[in-house]
């Protein structure tokens, strides 16, 4: 029983890491006023990034030095991704493009572009026609020496990788900035009101494209965390990373835009995600419905959010929108 | 050049499109005065002014800031030569506080909350504003948010400050403390710019008027020298008779009757508490009360958009009808399919009245399209129609197809006046129908109404200007937190006697009034 517990709990930990990076990425995007669609194939694009990175790494390293590997893989993931806001914010910021529109196109593109290129290095891989990094996998799924080994706090606390707490100090980071400095001050003021921003003498576009571009490369290390742990450095076409990128999305409004939020919320994800393997008894067919769980969880919060009114828990107000100083 | 001039505007360009807002403008700013910028709608002085300010940037033309050539490019410029504007659309963030929105886009100390609260506090005793820098924007009353527009222009220390139309919202009394707050910095060495186009406030609180007509500079001249007739005249480019007239009242019968109008909102709140009155065919009755009194629900009452208690009647007898009909429980459509034509100018006119992105075409379009008889649009008769009402009311609009958004306000609500009288209808309800509209406009609109009037239609006024309400209706029905404090004759009552009864309840009024 206790096993049991302890392995959902790891198992919701280890899922809420991709999705609360995924929606932390996505929550400072929210914030400047890009409501990014494209989290799904952001996601994609640094994961194939990351894998793409590492793989000629570990190809051409005799013996491949395990900071290296991390190195390589965030720093490929983040760029990536960075690249796919680039893009995102050009179409939308510069040339005013529907954001919505831009979004799902960005994850189509990217969902393409990654199995595309999955395929292709399971090809390169050649023998059993899975790629595998293992060396980069350990690196990422190193857990904590020693601490890990305490009874029932060890693997409750200790026994993830660090990208585990790194997503969970992001989340703080993100937080402080966002309510405590006035350069969160005044992204916040961007996505309520861009035109009182720029009338207070604010950056609005530069602004805009630094949180979209940087939210997009967060989002983007959800991706190289999924592979490189969640499936352990291998790549499959079975369109997982995207499922978990629509509910990063539904995480941010699950936090009511708040960083602090995810990291809680990303957990209840997970443990409802992963209810159903643990119940007992069920078929194939209903442990469909408990798979639900989670999307069911976020239309509640939003009807709930809706009850009480408060302009504060509300998303941006100028969410989805672009912005044109001179539009009369 | 003279030190005491702050800013100069030379021959200063702007088109949008093809639309010519400003062309060839030049004004001086002085120090340690108040300028008035005077000009009918869309005659371009908020154009103007917003090239100062940094949020358009002039297509042509030399600005001068304390005798240097300045280049503004964008608000933060703007700052950096020392001049603030507060936008006629606030330019506030909601969700954040008083405080928050002053340290906006500053930087280092500015931004300090702690810091930035101590010194709102000194700006604010030093000019006697009253504000809670802890209060969140969206709790603010509209006048408290001007105010903070000021402070926050203050606190970064502008030396020139722009107005655009600040009193367009406020009571009497907030304005009074508004020019009591301009006249303090006035003395203070700030030079002031105000724009507006009400001409008893330019005359009580400015020391020059610039004018402008459709985007072209006319004059300047010292207000001690001006006259309303004068400036009035300056303004539209030709001689206007400023009276309002009051034809008597004539072949009157009884077109609408409410009694007990009551209107409870969700939360519990009573916005109307038995309201009954009549409003009769071929004349005015105006309505009067400090805003928010129930107004607004009043007139949707009527027209059959508002959802109102059970104990109310509204009777509707249509001309030559034996007798009259219940128009409680009817939407505005049945209301139609009954035959009558109730027409609505609301408050919020392209909320409301109009569709913004559409042109005067499409806008026709809304009152009549089910008149259609194929799948297919006509719009052969709105197209006539939008003619008809550009050229009968003068709506200054680049084309019938552009939409109605981008029409200065005064043009909008042309549009929405000629439409609602295109309709032929027994009663012309109208809310705030001049609010924003310059003088010669505004007389347009009463004009309109009396021809209404004439025609035997009942119109009703809402109206917030005690002055015009006096000269323009036969009969004044006042509201005090919705409730009737009395109807008096237009002819005989006093302004004071409105505005006692806008404030307190008289005994036993409310139930019985006639």
């Amino acid at each position: 029983m206790l096993t049991s517990i302890l392995s959902l709990i790891q198992a919701a930990v280890v899922f809420g890491t991709v999705i609360m990076l995924g929606c932390i990425g996505e929550i400072l995007s929210e914030k400047s006023g890009s409501l990014n669609l494209g989290v799904p194939g952001i996601m994609y694009i640094g994961a194939i990034a990351a894998l793409v990175g590492v793989f000629f790494y570990e190809g051409a390293a005799e013996n491949p030095s395990p900071y290296l590997c991390i190195l390589i893989a965030l720093g490929c993931g983040f760029g990536a991704a960075f690249a796919a806001g680039l893009l995102f914010s050009f179409l939308t910021i510069t040339l005013r493009v529907n954001q919505n529109v831009t979004g799902l196109t960005l994850t189509i593109f990217g969902s393409g572009v990654a199995n595309f290129f999955g395929g292709s290095l399971n090809k390169l891989a050649g023998g059993v026609g899975q790629i595998s990094v293992s060396a980069t996998s350990d690196a990422f799924r190193t857990k904590i020496p020693e601490l890990s080994d305490i009874p029932i706090v060890g693997p409750l606390l200790f026994q993830y990788g660090f990208m585990v707490y790194f997503a969970v100090i992001a989340a703080i980071l993100l937080q402080f900035f966002l309510t405590k400095t006035s350069a969160g001050l005044n992204l916040r003021a961007v996505g309520e009101s861009p035109d009182a921003a720029d009338a207070a003498g604010i950056h609005v576009i530069r602004y805009k494209y630094l949180a979209t571009c940087i939210g997009a490369g967060i989002t983007g290390l959800g991706g190289v965390y999924y592979v490189m742990d969640y499936i352990k450095g291998t790549w499959a076409n079975d369109g997982s990373i995207e499922k978990l990128g629509w509910l990063a999305v539904a995480l941010v409004i699950f936090t009511t835009w708040k960083p602090k939020n995810s990291i809680w919320g990303a957990y209840v994800f997970g443990l409802l995600y992963w209810a159903y393997y643990y119940i007992p008894g069920l078929t194939r067919s209903s442990q469909e419905i408990f798979k639900m769980l989670p999307y069911i969880v976020t239309i509640i919060v939003l009807i709930v959010v809706s009850f009480r009114n408060k302009k504060e828990n509300l998303g941006p107000a100028h969410l989805g929108r672009s912005y044109f100083r001179e539009e009369r | 050049m003279e030190q005491h001039i702050a800013v100069q505007m030379q021959n200063i360009t702007k088109t949008f499109g093809q639309v010519l807002a400003n062309h060839n403008v030049s004004i001086d700013i002085r120090k340690g005065e108040i300028l008035s910028l005077l000009g009918e709608n869309g005659s371009g002085k908020t154009t103007l002014m917003n090239m100062l300010s940094g949020i358009y940037y002039p297509d042509a033309g030399k600005i001068f800031v304390n005798g240097e050539p300045a280049v503004i490019r964008s608000p933060g410029d703007a700052f950096a030569y020392g001049i603030g504007m507060i936008h006629q659309h606030f330019k506030l963030v909601d969700v954040f506080t008083a405080v928050e929105n002053v340290v906006l886009g500053l930087r280092g100390r500015d931004a300090n909350l702690k810091l930035a609260t101590k010194k709102i506090c000194e700006i604010c005793e030093k000019y006697g504003f009253e504000i809670d820098p802890g209060q969140k924007v969206y709790n603010m009353s509209v006048s408290q948010k001007q105010t903070l527009e000021i402070i926050k222009v203050l606190y970064r220390g502008a030396d020139i400050l722009i107005l655009d139309e600040p009193t367009a919202v406020l009571t009497p009394q907030e304005t009074e403390r508004l020019f009591h707050v301009i006249r303090n910095m006035k003395k203070a060495g700030k030079a002031i710019v105000i724009i507006t186009h009400k001409l008893h406030e330019v005359l009580s609180v400015s020391d020059r008027v610039a004018i402008l007509r459709r985007g072209e500079y006319v004059d300047t001249v010292e207000t001690k020298d001006a006259n309303v007739q004068s400036l009035t005249e300056m303004m539209v480019g030709k001689r206007v008779v400023l009276d309002i007239e009051r034809p008597a009242a004539a072949h009157t019968e009884r077109r609408i009757e409410v009694k007990n109008l009551t209107v409870v909102r969700s939360d519990g709140v009573q916005l109307l508490d038995r309201v009954s009155f009549t409003a009769n065919s071929g004349e005015i009755l105006g309505i009067a009360g400090i805003s928010g009194c129930g107004q607004k629900e009043l007139l949707e009452s009527i027209a059959g958009l508002q959802k109102v208690s059970s104990e109310t009647s509204i009777l509707y007898s249509a001309p030559k009808a034996d007798a009259p009909v219940e128009l409680v429980g009817k939407d505005p459509k049945a209301i139609r399919d009954m035959g009558i034509t109730l027409s609505f100018v609301p408050e919020d006119r392209l909320g409301m009245g109009l569709v913004g992105s559409m042109g005067m075409t499409d806008n026709m379009m809304l009152k009549n399209y089910r008149q259609g008889r194929t799948p297919f649009m006509e719009r052969k008769e709105p197209r006539a129609l939008a003619e008809k009402i550009k050229e009968d009311l003068e709506v200054a609009t680049p084309g019938i197809n552009i939409p109605v958004r981008r029409l200065s306000g005064g043009n909008v609500q042309k549009v929405l006046v000629g439409r609602e009288i295109a309709a032929a209808p027994t009663v012309l309800m109208t809310a705030y129908a001049v609010r924003g509209l310059d003088i010669h406009t505004s007389y347009t609109i009463y004009h309109l109404l009396n021809e209404q009037k004439q025609a035997g239609v009942a119109v009703i006024y809402v109206g917030e200007d005690l002055d015009v309400l006096l000269e323009l209706c036969d009969r004044i029905l006042i509201l005090c937190s919705g409730r009737v404090s009395g109807i008096v004759d237009g002819r005989t009552a006093t302004k004071e006697e409105v505005g006692m009864l806008m404030t307190h309840l008289q005994k036993g009024d409310g139930s019985d009034a006639v």
